[in-house]
């Protein structure tokens, strides 16, 4: 990981981040009753050109099934897709879930959507490291990810 | 091995998930340690059956593994699957899209799916997936499915971690038979023509049956009994007992053997036959025909004995891998030392040098320890080597 920076500032150059010696991974997921899923390809496939390992989740997916995609893949990175406005029981029950099986501590999540401001700090108390809203640049949220993917 | 290493093995063999997919991610990374884990890891292993599907992209190898976890899962058996996608070679970034197919155990924590991509690294990839292979069977899982798209030698190294081959073949791909048969059919053990709704399906199964009797014409299994009257009835002819086709075991396969006379069982080493069966992973159908005729093969394997000898093999092939990239882990060093391989391409380039008197020199330091190194004691070389990583 210490030639993170050089990376930064070529991420455009293949060799460089060909030469990583760890793949950051990630798991984007789509939670509940929310077919909206353009967001989560997008993101997908941005993080795969920044050169991340990028698991999707697929559509309609349940907490439980989440988490367990979350554990079983070992996922540096948790992105968090809803807007369906159900963030305040969903994304608890995704946090729950971590803890369970001891992922809560090294996982960073995120959440990509629609969340209304007054929502945030209470997803923010939940353990989400951000909240990357309407309008967010591709590359705030990969730089973000490269900055606090957690050490292992 | 460190302390966090001994409790992450501790936990693993207790059954913890996170565990499990902890030391995958290590033997992924090769992160600083793995080896000692895997080492350690290999005591605990022996139990699980493992499984490689393969195919083209398209063909129905997620689904059809769902199906496959689910229906281990009914019979009470865990499973452990393994699913690897290519990744870009300019990037080192991959979509692992495998999962979303794999719905019909989700949320069922006894079915544990891995996501791997190829990482570019030649012959890396088969390590990591034997290693990950060995850590799924030392947690307990019974049945071990590695699935990858078949597309060249990386995947035909990587299902050959496997005891058993299974290659799926959509129905209407009579042209990509022809592209696969160099590589993809040769390794198969087990052939299903998924899709077996679909227009063509029995002709692909027929174009499977010839190119198998083909083989077999020209093969040194055993076969050079077959005279013309053999040949006419080449469809029910059995091989070696157990490796008869599916559609071709049965009944007959008695009155034939007594037919043949020279059963091939007795004169020639055992060879199986591959079988073809014929799926639908979207619904389900022949899906547990499919198990039987895994099933079928490993136990040809383990009552032939020819289990043992692939085992072995498959070891040594391990072994050899494992060394080479050792080796070319030391060599990158050697290299660096050299002035990095920029520098010593761009000699090239401007003609100063070429590629063969460059790989002589960088060679010649590590040809200079391995002879001092047969003059010493053996063992010093590899502590030094284990050091290192």
């Amino acid at each position: 990981m210490s030639s993170d920076q050089d990376e930064d500032s070529q991420s455009q150059h293949h060799t460089q981040t060909a030469e990583r010696d760890r793949s950051i991974r990630c798991l984007v997921s789509k939670v509940g009753l929310d077919g909206h899923d353009r967001g989560a390809h997008v993101i997908s496939r941005a993080f795969r050109d920044a050169g991340f390992e990028v698991i999707y989740s697929g559509l309609h997916k349940a907490p439980d099934e989440i988490v367990q995609a979350a554990v079983q893949e070992d996922v540096d990175v948790l992105g968090i897709s809803i807007l369906s406005g159900a963030h305040d029981t969903l994304v608890p029950k995704i946090m729950d879930g971590l803890e369970e099986y001891g992922a809560r501590e090294d996982t960073l999540v995120l959440v990509g959507g629609v969340i209304p401001d007054e929502d945030r700090p209470e997803l923010e108390d939940e353990g989400v490291a951000a909240i990357f809203g309407p309008g967010t640049s591709i590359e705030e949220t990969i730089e973000f990810v490269r900055e606090n993917a957690p050490e292992r | 091995m460190n302390a966090d290493d001994r409790e992450l093995l501790d936990a693993l063999l207790a059954g913890e998930h996170r565990a499990l997919a902890r030391t995958i991610s290590k033997i992924e990374n090769r992160a600083p340690g793995y080896r000692e884990l895997v080492s350690a890891l290999y005591a605990h292993t022996g139990n699980a059956d493992v499984i490689g599907i393969t195919g083209s992209p398209g063909a129905g190898k997620s689904t059809l593994v769902d199906k496959l976890a689910e229906t281990y899962r009914e019979r009470g058996e865990t499973v452990g699957i393994i699913a690897i996608d290519p990744s870009s070679p300019f990037t080192g970034g991959a979509v692992l899209g495998d999962r979303i197919r794999m719905a019909s155990t989700i949320g069922d924590m006894d079915v544990f799916v891995r996501s791997m991509s190829a990482r570019g690294t030649l012959g890396g990839l088969s390590t990591a997936t034997a290693d990950a292979v060995k850590a799924m069977d030392a947690f307990g899982k019974d049945k071990i499915i590695i699935e990858t798209v078949g597309a060249g030698q990386n995947e035909v190294d990587i299902v050959r971690t496997a005891d058993t081959v299974a290659v799926l073949v959509p129905p209407g791909s009579g042209d990509s038979i022809q592209t696969l048969k160099a590589g993809i059919l040769e390794i198969a053990d087990v052939f299903a023509v998924n899709k077996a709704d679909r227009d063509g399906a029995d002709r692909t199964v027929q174009e499977l049956r010839e190119m198998l009797h083909i083989g077999e014409g020209v093969g040194f299994g055993g076969s050079g009994h077959h005279g013309a009257d053999a040949m006419a009835d080449d469809r029910t002819e059995p091989t070696a007992g157990t490796g008869a086709g599916n559609e071709d075991r049965g009944g007959n396969t008695d009155a034939e053997a007594g037919a043949d006379g020279d059963g091939n069982d007795t004169d020639s080493p055992a060879e199986w036959t591959p079988s073809i069966v014929e799926t639908v992973a979207t619904d389900g159908t022949g899906v547990d025909t499919f198990i039987d005729e895994l099933a079928a093969h490993k136990s040809f394997l383990v009552d032939s004995g020819t289990h043992a000898e692939k085992v072995r093999e498959r070891y040594a092939e391990e072994i050899r891998t494992l060394l080479r990239e050792d080796i070319n882990t030391l060599l990158e060093t050697e290299l660096e030392e050299a002035g990095g391989v920029e520098d010593l391409a761009e000699a090239v380039r401007t003609g100063d040098t070429d590629p063969y008197t460059i790989a002589t020199d960088v060679l010649s330091p590590v040809a200079a320890c391995l002879e001092e190194a047969a003059v010493q004691a053996p063992g010093l070389e590899s502590e030094s080597d284990a050091d290192r990583h």
